[in-house]
């Protein structure tokens, strides 16, 4: 088992105690996490869980099937407010990716081994959803099956993408962090995959695991490459985490409407991301932990350090929309000051109100440790904070384009069934692929955990070695 | 125009079974032999015929003989010219002026005509009632010639007949009619303008000489003819002189928007407003009205009336100005104003005129008269000259004569040529009872409408694009209405069924050119023929000038007091702004046109003024129930601002059953509520809350400037002191601002608007639609924000809410140098061109809408659904073959008519020369009765725009964001007279 030495080794003995339940040996943590995997009896949770996913995942299905059939008409955009739900949801989908590649990668260069129990479904689920916020762009288009058009490929029309455009900036962003995180994702998972290759009793298991670990042996050689492949891919990810979002705020900020033409929008919207990012990590990890008995792995520790993060990024975030408000009024442009005043007290003012209640007084409560500690205060505010965070997407989007220059033009907005339809159906999509990844996959690193098991504890030498070889 | 257009064969079948020709539904050896060659495959199926085939077969060919033995068959040419017509260039189209009936004259067109089929309409510049300017109806009328509702068959009750059937019962009603000198017979017509039809109808009267012909449209002039007979105790028509007056009063009267001269009176009007090249001067325009109007729109002063009221103020003017008249003392501030108002007057005495409206009663008319006379217009302003109906009559007395003969059972052929009385006919008479009574009946039209379906026959009648026809503009100037194409179906137009009448079989080419040659014969007919149809106009054909004696009635007028507002609410009925009496309601390009003053779409609405609705504890599209005298309709509400308290307004042409697909069942039927004795206004209308609510498509929902100075404006004195001030308003960056500024060598096409010309008809809007084939969307998208006109008219008020400030600000694509548009597109489908225009490739758009996201102007629009129809193959026929039709999923927007542009610098190019300023002109400028709208190359700067710009009340909308718009807009300056205080405040920032 030494030889399993992980990338936390060097900060073993900075590792706290409340991370991990005591009594755990190298056997009893991969049995329990494996375990949940390798069963052959599927929990009925699991499958009631994933039957209503998968419900919703068809009402997706059907949402997308209709706006095909007849187009972005059946959602309730318009002229002045052409963009809604659809780039609403996308960029609320964007956001919570962030959580994931945050913890993995920031954390880990920050060498903050709590991140461990929580890295793997963190980054599954930015996968998922990264995957549900790619097919909003696609699907607001007037024309999806023309999506390809703004890749940059040669093509007998002669024709580029308009590199000016935020939305071209987009496509970069969002499929390069799709990309980096998958293969960060896969990258952690091989270890793991060799061991469930090894412990699983079926042969198809085997096989199927067997391919996916791509031969992984656990050698001296495989641990060393793999450990500066991760770093390398931890260091990839990094700037990706700030860069994603900052692209997304520019679809607003480089536009001249006023309510996104704002120069704060950039380190606004990637504290607005890792907060809902952490929120989305609490709002799931809470209930898996409980059904599956892994409070040894996530545990309060775990959950108070998230909620230390909430409190922190929503302080930011109360902060972006406090120089908003400010800068709105200091500036004394005519235009700013009025969608100010419209988006406090206009037909949208609930919306904004809401979010204020949601994103900045009710995460206060985090302040008190009591309140990081009782898991149904911190799930509910979790929640809380994703609905504010979909709201705060909401007030920008819409309240800006409803009241823009020329009261002539302006006109409101109001969702319709289908769009309810496709923003529920991605949560479907989300949640069925997320299911799907708890009964397939390890969900929490397995190998990483062992390192933190109190018999991990490395001599001095081989570290150095470690180190050494980098 | 002979010869049958080959695009007429697409007319729809019923079904849904297509066939390729009547051959393949035969199946005949041909068919087979060219089958066989063309698909070998399928021929070799059809080769194994078994019985029940050969019997299907047999009878299919026997039937096809038999069709072909009675039915006009179309004839198929697919080959190319031989022999090319010379005037034919493929995809170029050709012009034709004739010109279109409407309420009794005709306005002159040219009409553009692709490969045979009318594609636009154009005002006639030569023509006196156009002079190049057209309106919505003639714009829209495009539409309703390929409408596939239109009326395609002659039915008799249920059954399917053909003309000649109705030839023959005609014939024997006829017969039996002419014993009794045709005692039964009885013909009703609209207000016939046509010579021709005049003619006919005479030598009708003359066969049958017990027949009567009466004449109803709900929006004729009754009050005018009786006003003119109780001025002058005769027949005469007026022709004002718009560009002559300095004061213009309006009682009531929408000269800018109504009547058959409205294009030239706002031509006229707005030549003595333009301040350009150096004029200081203008006009000033008083309007006193009950309801705005776009003619109150556009007043220096305006006085918002009760319509009760304005007779007394009309004797208080006239008194004023020296005419003998039992005046009765004003109320309110009404005396005060009427004070400066005739002291404005007098001072300029043979320059001003004062004009009565429609809806006034016949004593304001002949007051208007007097007070002409007593200020010494006549012949100057106001000129008489002879009617220039065929027979000028009050109506309503006419039509009640007619159903009270059907009622006592002496009517027992009636003929109805246009017109769709059981509709619009006052509800009192009840003509649809009276109808019933009526042994034969026989109606023609368009539509197979409410009046048709209770007629034993509905015949189907012509289009005025499709058929011969003549008319009278406002000053008596004749037109020959000549047709486009030939009937798209088998219809007749009313001279050919009167013709029939007549015992003559003559087509309507003959019944017209014989009239003319009545008129102008002698030898050189072929050539006065044939330049009254090249030119538009039958020349010297105008009225000459008559002098009339004023009768002294007015001293005879019983002494009546001002009304006293004693909280009853009075009842208008006014055409309404888009489909007039109802005759539009199946346009869709007019329904979907938002009302000039309130935007909203598709449907009427009680305007109430803001007060009154405060009274009422009614909001918009609360349902309220009108109820006058036992007679109830409910209708939602519309707060209008300018609405006199105490006045309900609600406009015709609503409710319709049976108009079509488009028209049937919006709004609410205001017909239902006027009687004989109250056409036009009626008091003591109860308005009650129902509690419901009802959804109205509107535009334009926010209708302030919010403190932006969007709208800049001034009055005369302050423009005489800042002729530039609306450009000491806001910050536009300065040009050097940018690194990368791009030089435009060549053309440079720009836009200037006069907003000070604008009068909101909104002919611009439909002119646009019909030359960018632009969709119509329907009620609910509207109502979702999703109507797709490139161009609309913003309405901006400012001031109080009971007597605003109106400003009319057309909007569309700014062609901004720097396009916030463009940065943001992602496939680079909206470009800059060197010439400056901002392009979009209708083909590259993927839909993302950021375009139009970060437009500040939000002119750009969206394909959210397919929105065009592809399923009426008539309405193809309409579209312009120069513009993309687009389909769904695609933005799209003002293009400044590129497709103009295009020609134009072709046509230049294979010539060796620059294009001419003027030669470009874009739809809306072309359609403007103003000439609001101005395109042209900015770079020359000899150019009518170029001159425009330099304009001191030239700015840019936005260009603090610095857009650096193309179209620029010239400031409104108004006239206010200022011995009135609180004048009119000042608009914008």
């Amino acid at each position: 088992m030494t030889t399993e030495t992980s990338r936390e080794s060097y900060g073993v003995s900075r590792v706290p105690p409340e991370i991990i339940g005591p009594g755990h040996t190298f056997e009893s943590v991969t049995d329990k996490i494996a375990s949940v995997v390798l069963t052959t009896r599927t929990p009925r949770g699991w499958l009631i869980g994933l039957a209503i996913a998968f419900s919703l995942l068809m009402l997706f299905l059907l949402a997308v099937g209709v706006l095909f059939a007849y187009g972005t008409g059946i959602w309730g955009v318009n002229i002045p407010v052409g963009w809604g739900f659809a780039i609403v949801n996308f960029v609320w989908w964007v956001g919570i990716a962030h959580a994931g590649t945050l913890i993995s990668a920031i954390l880990l260069l920050l060498r903050q081994p709590w991140r461990t129990s929580i890295n793997r479904f963190a980054e599954a689920m930015t996968l998922f959803a990264v995957s549900c916020a790619g097919l909003y762009p696609i699907l607001h288009l007037g024309r999806p099956w023309l999506f390809y058009w703004l890749l940059p490929y040669p093509n007998t029309m002669g024709m580029w993408p308009n590199f000016r455009s935020p939305l071209m900036f987009d496509v970069f962003a969002v499929s390069t962090y799709a990309t980096v995180s998958f293969l960060f994702w896969y990258t952690g998972l091989i270890p793991d995959l060799a061991t469930l290759r090894d412990r699983s009793k079926s042969i198809f298991g085997r096989k199927i695991y067997g391919i996916l670990a791509m031969g992984w042996r656990g050698s001296a050689r495989h641990w060393q490459r793999y450990e500066t492949a991760y770093l390398l891919l931890a260091g990839l990810s990094t700037p990706l985490v700030v860069s994603v979002h900052t692209i997304v705020s520019f679809d607003f900020a480089v536009s001249v409407i006023p309510g996104w033409h704002a120069t704060i929008f950039p380190p606004y919207f990637v504290a607005g991301a890792i907060y809902s990012g952490f929120a989305m990590v609490v709002t799931l990890a809470v209930p898996i932990r409980r059904y599956y008995g892994l409070e040894d792995f996530v545990t309060l520790k775990h959950l108070d350090n998230i909620g230390r993060v909430m409190l922190a990024t929503g302080l930011i975030v109360a902060y972006g929309y406090t120089m908003e408000a400010f800068m709105s009024w200091y500036s004394g442009n005519l235009y700013e000051r009025y969608m100010m005043w419209a988006r406090l007290s206009g037909p949208f003012g609930v919306a904004y109100w809401a979010l204020i209640l949601c994103n900045v007084l009710i995460p206060q409560l985090l302040w008190f440790k009591g309140v990081r500690a009782n898991l149904l205060a911190l799930w509910l505010i979790s929640i809380v904070v994703n609905v504010g965070m979909w709201l705060e997407r909401y007030v920008i989007v819409v309240t800006s384009l409803s009241r823009d220059y020329l009261p002539s033009s302006w006109f409101y907005f109001s969702p319709t069934f289908w769009d309810w339809a496709t923003y529920i159906g991605t949560l479907g999509l989300f949640f069925t692929l997320l299911f799907l990844f708890i009964r397939v996959l390890p969900m929490i690193s397995i190998f990483e955990m062992r390192t933190l098991v109190p018999g991990a504890e490395l001599k001095e030498e081989l570290h150095e070695g470690v180190e050494g070889s980098r | 125009m002979e010869g049958r257009d080959p695009t007429a064969l697409q007319r729809p079948h019923g079904g849904r079974a297509y066939w390729r020709g009547l051959e393949e539904l035969a199946q005949s050896e041909e068919f087979f032999a060219w089958l066989r060659a063309e698909f070998p495959r399928q021929a070799q199926l059809l080769d194994h015929v078994d019985r029940r085939q050969f019997l299907k077969l047999m009878g299919a060919s026997l039937a096809l003989a038999g069709l072909g033995a009675c039915t006009r068959q179309p004839t198929e040419e697919v080959v190319p010219y031989v022999k090319p017509p010379e005037e034919i260039v493929p995809g170029e189209p050709l012009y034709f002026a004739t010109a279109m009936p409407l309420g009794g004259t005709v306005t002159g067109l040219l009409v553009e005509s692709h490969e045979g089929r009318p594609t636009k309409v154009e005002g006639n510049p030569q023509h006196p009632a156009s002079l190049g300017a057209t309106d919505p109806w003639a714009q829209a009328s495009v539409l309703t010639l390929y409408d596939p509702d239109r009326s395609q068959v002659v039915r008799r009750v249920d059954e399917i007949l053909t003309w000649e059937a109705f030839s023959l019962a005609l014939a024997a009603a006829l017969e039996a009619q002419a014993e009794r000198g045709g005692a039964g017979l009885r013909i009703l017509t609209e207000t016939v303008s046509s010579p021709t039809l005049g003619a006919q109808l005479a030598a009708l009267l003359e066969r049958f000489p017990q027949a009567r012909w009466h004449q109803y449209e709900p929006l004729a002039a009754d009050n005018a003819v009786a006003g003119a007979r109780l001025a002058f105790g005769t027949d005469v028509n007026t022709v004002y002189r718009f560009d002559q007056a300095d004061v213009v009063l309006s009682l009531d009267a929408d000269f800018l928007s109504c009547g058959g001269a409205h294009l030239r009176y706002s031509r006229d009007f707005v030549a003595r407003r333009r301040l350009v090249d150096g004029a200081r001067d203008m006009n000033r325009l008083y309007v006193v009205e009950s309801t705005p109007s776009n003619t109150g729109v556009k007043a220096d002063e305006r006085l918002a009336l009760r319509a009760s009221r304005i007779p007394a103020f009309a004797r208080a003017v006239a008194a004023a100005v020296g005419v003998q008249v039992a005046a009765p003392s004003l109320g309110g501030d009404a005396a005060s104003w009427l004070a400066a108002v005739a002291r404005d007057l007098q001072s300029r005495r043979g320059r001003s005129i004062v004009i009565a409206g429609d809806q006034q009663p016949p004593e304001v008319h002949a007051l208007a008269h007097a007070i002409n006379q007593a200020l010494g217009n006549v012949g100057r302003t106001v000129v008489y000259t002879d009617p220039v109906v065929a027979r000028p009559e009050l109506q309503l007395p006419s039509l009640r004569e007619l159903v009270a003969d059907m009622r006592a059972g002496n009517v027992e052929v009636l003929l109805m040529l246009g017109g769709n009385p059981v509709y619009d006919a006052p509800v009192d008479l009840d003509f649809a009872g009276a109808l019933d009574k009526v042994p034969m009946r026989a109606h023609l039209g368009l539509f197979d409408d409410e009046t048709s379906a209770l007629c034993q026959w509905h015949l189907p009648e012509s289009h005025y694009l499709e058929s011969w026809s003549d008319g009278r503009a406002f000053d008596g100037t004749a037109s020959i209405v000549q047709p486009l194409i030939a009937p798209l179906y088998d219809t007749r137009s009313a001279h050919e069924v009167l013709a029939m009448c007549l015992g003559q079989r003559p087509r309507g080419y003959d019944v017209v050119r014989e009239f003319w040659r009545r008129e102008r014969g002698g030898a050189d007919f072929e050539r006065f023929w044939g330049r009254s149809l090249n030119d538009g106009v039958v020349a010297d054909t105008a009225a000459a000038p008559k002098s009339v004696a004023l009768r002294p009635f007015a001293a005879t007028l019983p002494p009546s007091p001002d009304a006293e507002d004693d909280g009853t609410l009075e009842l208008l009925f006014r055409p309404d702004p888009t489909v007039l009496d109802g005759r539009f309601s199946n346009n869709g390009w007019l329904q979907e046109l938002p009302k000039p003053l309130t935007k909203i779409t598709w449907d009427n609405t009680v305007q109430l003024a803001p007060g009154t609705a405060q009274r009422l504890g009614v909001a918009n599209g609360d349902v309220v129930e009108l109820d006058l005298a036992g007679r109830r309709v409910r209708g939602p509400v519309w707060i209008t601002p300018g609405q006199a308290d105490g006045s309900v307004t609600v406009a015709l042409g609503y409710g319709r059953t049976r108009a079509g697909r488009v028209g049937s069942g919006n709004g609410f039927n205001a017909y239902l509520l006027r009687t004989l004795e109250a056409p036009d206004a009626a008091s003591g209308v109860v308005v009650e809350r129902t509690g419901e609510t009802y959804a109205l498509a509107c535009t334009q929902l926010h209708g302030l400037l919010e403190g932006r100075d969007i709208v800049r404006a001034a009055t005369l004195d302050e423009y005489r002191e800042h002729p530039d001030f609306a450009q000491h308003v806001g910050h536009v960056p300065a040009r050097d601002e940018t690194m990368y500024d791009w030089e435009y060598a060549g053309y440079a096409w720009g836009m200037a608007v006069d907003m000070q010309a604008c009068v909101g008809c909104n002919a611009c809007v439909v002119a646009c639609v019909a030359e960018n084939n632009i969709a119509v969307v329907g009620k609910d998208q509207v109502m979702r924000g999703r109507e797709m006109q490139w161009l609309r008219i913003d309405r901006y008020y400012a001031g109080e809410p009971e007597n605003p400030e109106t400003v009319y600000q057309p909007m569309f694509c700014q062609h901004c140098e720097l396009a916030p548009c463009e940065v943001v597109c992602p496939v680079n489908a909206t470009v800059h061109d060197d010439e400056g225009l901002n392009v979009m490739v209708y083909n590259r758009c993927v839909g993302t809408r950021y375009c139009s996201n970060n437009c500040p102007y939000k002119v750009r629009r969206f394909n959210f659904y397919r929105y065009t129809n592809y399923s009426d193959a008539s309405l193809a026929l309409q579209r312009n073959p120069d513009v993309t039709v687009r389909s769904r999923g695609v933005m799209e927007k003002c293009t400044y008519c590129i497709q103009r542009i295009n020609h134009a610098r072709i046509e230049a190019k294979k010539e060796g020369r620059k294009v001419r300023d003027g030669e470009i002109v874009t739809a809306c400028q072309q359609a403007c009765p103003t000439d609001a709208l101005v395109f042209g190359d900015v770079n020359d700067p000899s150019s009518r725009v170029s001159k425009l710009k330099k304009e001191g009340r030239n700015y840019s909308v936005l260009g603090d964001v610095n857009t650096r718009p193309r179209t620029t807009y010239l400031a409104v300056v108004r006239n206010p007279n200022p011995e009135l205080a609180g004048g009119p405040q000042e608009t914008g920032a």
